[in-house]
């Protein structure tokens, strides 16, 4: 071959052909892709809002059913946002609001996050779907909670996670973990919100106390941490009720 | 680069004995994680289930093989002194390429998958096999020794997996094998308790570890002069 593989000119060039070509397919396989992967989304979203509310494995609801089961069970318009202080705030639209951005988001005072509350109902009970977000081990956990009637109840929960340990943190998203929150108080009978604690010892039997996940700890801490923060104000919401 | 074996490709059938040689050898004798020591950190990170250790074997499998392929294909035009870059390029190129279409077509698996995907990356094995194999050889030979280390790693994944999940979890793929540890019936019913440990990386190692020993007993071939 005439050119000489060696000389600076060509590595140069070869770079510069290669970052451009690879870079431009990228940017455009992104942009191509974009307006599905919103879509899916979203409806993981709705599935998430639902998955706290009832098992739908055993429902059989899935991606593709997802949004029509979505508007059966929950009333979009009944919708609130709430402030750090409970308090509803007007013109802002809950199912919009994506509070694991707003909780990355150094920028922005932890007092200014929205907080929305989705009211939904099944088999005629009226249930409260509360979202939470924090911080497992290896990055961002999320997760929505379900208050029954009584406002008081937790009636179930789905629990997710970008990148916790397979087997170990990463168990929290499934049922034997989410079965031990449900039944327990969010709030006494004087309205002050319970604070969780995720245990080791096998004590989770009691009130306020979740058993945590073997080799999981700073996981299951990280659970603990969202729950009790992102509650507040919904506990005080719910006085007004 | 000791083992890499040109292959004379003219009037070499596509499974000749050399080629087919390829795949077999990775999957015992030369297995990248057990012989070559690569991809130790991810058959650290995810064996304590089977179906973690599948789909990140099919992962790497898809990557690996794409990836020899067009290095292979550029293998005349890469500049030397920039090669391990381009490889980089190619294999974190393929990976997000791969990401994004999953995220926008197969959303479920995508969310399974999300954990690997850098893992994927940082795997020694593709970078190894990209400098090792496919820098020299014609891009047949090359897809046929991505397929064998593939498939050696995933062996070797399952294998591992298939120790931790049963004696850690008690399960196979999700299946319950020593009955249902919560309810307690079963293997768990008689006092039988799963080993905790198991499911912690240090074990993963120490599996690694016995396999390699039993390869090497059962194989004097294997064993390094001192």
């Amino acid at each position: 071959m005439a050119i000489n593989r060696d000389s600076n000119r060509y590595t140069f060039s070869f770079a510069i052909v290669l970052v451009v070509v690879v870079g431009s397919i990228l940017a455009l396989l992104a942009m191509g892709l974009k307006p599905r992967q919103d879509r899916n989304t979203e409806v993981k979203k709705k599935l998430d809002i639902l998955s706290a509310m009832m098992d739908i494995d055993a429902l059989n609801i899935n991606r593709s059913n997802g949004e029509a089961e979505f508007d059966k069970y929950v009333n979009l318009d009944k919708a609130v946002v709430l402030d750090a202080n409970g308090n509803i705030k007007e013109a802002v639209v809950a199912f919009n609001i994506d509070i694991k951005k707003e909780y990355k988001d150094k920028t922005l005072n932890s007092k200014d996050r929205n907080f929305p509350l989705f009211v939904g109902a099944k088999d005629g009970e009226t249930m409260y779907v509360i979202p939470v977000v924090g911080n497992g081990l290896w990055g961002p956990i999320w997760g929505n909670i379900s208050v029954g009637e009584d406002l008081k109840t937790i009636k179930g929960a789905s629990f997710g996670h970008k990148g916790e340990t397979p087997g170990l943190g990463a168990e929290i998203s499934q049922s034997f973990f989410i079965n031990r929150w449900i039944g327990e108080g969010i709030s006494d009978q004087n309205g002050i919100a319970i604070k969780f604690e995720v245990v080791k010892n096998g004590s989770g039997k009691e009130t306020t106390k979740v058993d945590g996940i073997t080799g999981g700890t700073i996981t299951s801490v990280g659970v603990q941490e969202m729950v009790n923060r992102c509650m507040k104000p919904y506990v005080e919401y719910f006085k007004t009720l | 680069m000791s083992e890499t074996v040109k292959t004379k490709a003219p009037r070499n059938p596509l499974f000749s004995k050399k080629n087919k040689k390829l795949i077999t050898d990775p999957l015992t004798d030369n297995n990248p994680v057990t012989i070559q020591v690569l991809g130790i950190c991810s058959a650290l990170a995810i064996t304590v289930q089977v179906e973690q250790g599948v789909v990140m074997g099919g992962a790497v499998l898809f990557v690996l093989v794409l990836g020899n392929l067009i290095i292979s294909l550029l293998r005349n035009l890469i500049p030397s002194r920039i090669r391990i870059i381009v490889q980089l390029v190619v294999v974190a190129a393929l990976v997000i390429i791969v990401n994004e279409v999953l995220k926008a077509f197969l959303p479920d698996v995508s969310e399974k998958l999300s954990v690997f995907v850098g893992l994927i990356i940082t795997n020694c094995i593709i970078m190894g096999r990209f400098e090792a194999f496919a820098m020299a050889n014609k891009p047949w030979p090359s897809v046929m020794d991505a397929i064998g280390n593939g498939l050696g790693y995933a062996g070797l994944l399952i294998l591992v997996a298939v120790f931790r999940e049963l004696f850690g979890s008690g399960t196979l793929y999700g299946f319950p094998i020593f009955g249902d540890y919560i309810e307690g019936n079963g293997l768990y019913s008689l006092g039988y308790v799963n080993n905790n440990m198991m499911i912690l990386p240090p074990m993963a190692l120490i599996i690694v570890g016995v396999i390699i020993w039993v390869q090497r007993s059962r194989n004097k071939a294997l064993i390094e002069e001192y």
